[in-house]
């Protein structure tokens, strides 16, 4: 249970980051923490109490095994998140070209 | 049959791989293969459509069949609603790309441009076919991963800084909606949505599903840009290149947001009462509040974007009256009536409002402005814009003989008959104010005489621009004949009884007797 409790607050620290910061790459660093909490949600909530890597050994048939799935769902998450992170810091130095500033407040060509 | 389904994936996702290899090499070969393939899905959406009916077609992808009716493998659904679905993104999508051709000229690397509309039209028919939960999430970041790019693509102030909003706000809806499924996958340890529903009928805890359903709803309203999360709208969709925004704003906030929110809440959960109130309060706040934000606006292309809040508004509305009666259990057929009329609404806004963001790029590459103000009497030099907006016009303000007209027609007397009346006034009194926005817009733009000298070097579009706009005006017309009960029960009906139904869509799927 600390575990996930633990998990909780590493989300609301990305989520904070997110509401409060000025900095694009701050902004951008806190989606990251947010993602990554949510990668070790998944972790989480497949590992089961002693169990061991789920690969099937015949000597050994009922063994207690993590569940598998949850792995392979962070593994393609972690992918997806890795784009979303290239594609912001992409647009985060076209953005710093154009308005030689990292700060939100100045940003603001966009009203209405 | 069931074999075509991947190919809604695989032929724009390869389309894409070979417009970035070959474009270098090869001149305007980009913009017609992509043409091509588009219209080439087209035909076979439109297959589906006319064929798949009542019936339900599932592709098991890899060939995994199911285990004492546990799915394993990833599930590929064909249905009444998805066929739809499918048919408006790759309509709309071929119509798109064909303007393109014209309208791209002005930006470089336009095999980029196609390569990327390719890459989310395949995202867009992956999240309406997909089965599974993670796949939906993992289609749905392809196709709103490549519109951020296409939202920048014209890179400068403002596209930058509407395409960074959208950007932070668009991954804090993929991480709400990761950490949903992730608590749906802990509690019910399946990923398959007819499976899911399964498990539910068997154990359902009412207050941990519902944190459930507020995540997923905010998740999945933020891609939908329902009024508490629409703030990236208007910037994004303003500042993308006109056929995107047509492609935004009439096709993927429904497919990744609407579309997923309505298979949700009916296939996935059990409606509960607390849920359907919140969802039907949330549309027509959007409904109200879209329409007041537009009413002011003086660009073009962001007062259109606030009536894309305001429609959808009316989309969720109806669907959340038809939720909120399938829950008190009372009164099936007006529940029946109230979706049929919000998908109706749903695929004659991809028609008129694609077709109104095509009119607002025509305007804008013909006079190099988006300001109301600065323009007028375009009606002369400008014949087929005009009076493909005005069509397009009309049927957004619900003004028969156009489609708008009977799909809120629909709303409104499902929300009489469900004894909603303040949502039936509250409908009445939106329609008419979009009707004033919008008369607002053609007077300004068209009709007025506008500053001497304004129209002295305005020409008419080039010819694909005018054969995208003519086609969709045509639609637009149409499409009122869904109508008429005997083609409302061969395309609406199958849609609509595959969401009052879900037992029948789980046990079709899993092969289990319910």
């Amino acid at each position: 249970m600390t575990a996930f409790i633990l998990c909780f607050i590493l989300f609301l620290t990305g989520f904070f980051g997110i509401l409060t910061k000025r900095n694009l790459i701050k902004i951008a660093v806190s989606l990251s923490i947010m993602e990554i909490s949510i990668f070790l949600f998944f972790a989480l909530i497949g590992y089961v109490e002693g169990g061991v890597a789920p690969i099937v050994d015949p000597a050994v048939p009922d063994q207690l095994v993590v569940d598998p799935l949850p792995q392979a769902l962070v593994l393609t998450a972690i992918v997806i998140g890795l784009a979303t992170t290239a594609m912001l810091m992409a647009v985060i130095i076209r953005l710093y070209r154009k308005y030689g500033t990292f700060d939100i407040r100045e940003i603001n060509n966009l009203k209405g | 049959m069931n074999q075509l389904i991947p190919f809604f994936v695989i032929t724009p996702l390869l389309a894409a791989f070979l417009i970035v290899v070959t474009g270098k090499f090869v001149k305007n070969l980009d913009q017609y293969f992509a043409s091509f393939i588009l219209l080439f899905l087209t035909c076979i959406s439109f297959i589906f459509l006319f064929t798949t009916g009542e019936n339900l077609l599932v592709y098991k992808t890899g060939g995994w069949e199911a285990i004492h009716h546990i799915p394993i493998g990833i599930y590929l659904v064909m249905d009444g609603f998805t066929a739809i679905m499918v048919c408006i993104i790759n309509l709309i999508g071929f119509l798109s790309v064909f303007y393109s051709v014209s309208y791209i000229k002005k930006f470089t690397s336009g095999n980029y441009y196609y390569a990327l509309f390719c890459l989310m039209v395949a995202g867009m028919n992956g999240v309406v076919i997909s089965g599974d939960l993670f796949n939906i999430f993992v289609f749905l970041e392809i196709s709103v991963i490549s519109s951020y790019a296409l939202v920048a693509f014209g890179v400068g102030k403002n596209e930058l800084e509407a395409s960074f909003k959208y950007q932070v706000l668009g991954a804090l809806a993929s991480c709400f909606i990761l950490f949903g499924i992730g608590f749906l996958y802990w509690k019910t340890k399946t990923l398959n949505i007819a499976d899911v529903r399964v498990v539910l009928l068997e154990a359902y805890d009412q207050r941990f599903f519902f944190f459930v359903q507020i995540l997923l709803l905010c998740g999945f309203g933020l891609k939908a840009a329902i009024i508490p999360f629409h703030a990236w709208l208007p910037d994004a969709h303003s500042s993308a290149p006109s056929p995107v925004s047509a492609m935004l704003s009439g096709v993927l906030i429904k497919a990744v947001g609407i579309y997923v929110i309505i298979r949700l809440f009916f296939n996935l959960f059990v409606p509960t009462e607390t849920i359907s109130v919140l969802i039907t309060t949330l549309g027509t706040l959007s409904m109200l509040f879209g329409v007041f934000l537009a009413i002011g606006q003086w660009d073009i292309k962001r007062l259109l974007a606030y009536h894309s809040i305001s429609q959808m508004g009316y989309v969720i509305m109806s669907a959340g009256i038809g939720m909120i009666l399938i829950a008190r259990n009372v009164k099936p057929e007006v529940a029946t009536l109230a979706i049929a009329g919000g998908v109706f609404h749903l695929i004659n806004h991809a028609a008129f409002k694609g077709l109104l963001f095509l009119n607002a790029g025509a305007i804008e590459h013909a006079t190099g402005t988006r300001d109301l103000k600065r323009m007028g009497g375009l009606a002369s030099p400008m014949p087929v814009t005009s009076a493909t907006s005005f069509a397009a016009s009309l049927s957004i303000s619900g003004i028969p003989p156009f489609n708008g007209f009977f799909s809120k027609l629909i709303i409104i007397i499902a929300a009489i008959l469900g004894k909603f009346y303040l949502l039936a006034v509250l409908a009445i009194v939106v329609s008419i104010i979009t009707l004033a926005s919008f008369l607002k817009f053609q007077r300004y733009a068209f009709f007025n005489k506008g500053e001497p000298g304004f129209r002295k070097h305005i020409k008419e579009v080039p010819f694909s621009m005018q054969f995208s706009m003519i086609v969709l005006a045509v639609i637009c017309l149409l499409l009122s004949l869904l109508a008429i009960p005997a083609v409302r029960d061969a395309i609406l009906s199958p849609a609509v009884h595959i969401l009052t139904d879900p037992l029948k869509y789980s046990s079709i799927i899993t092969g289990q007797k319910l």
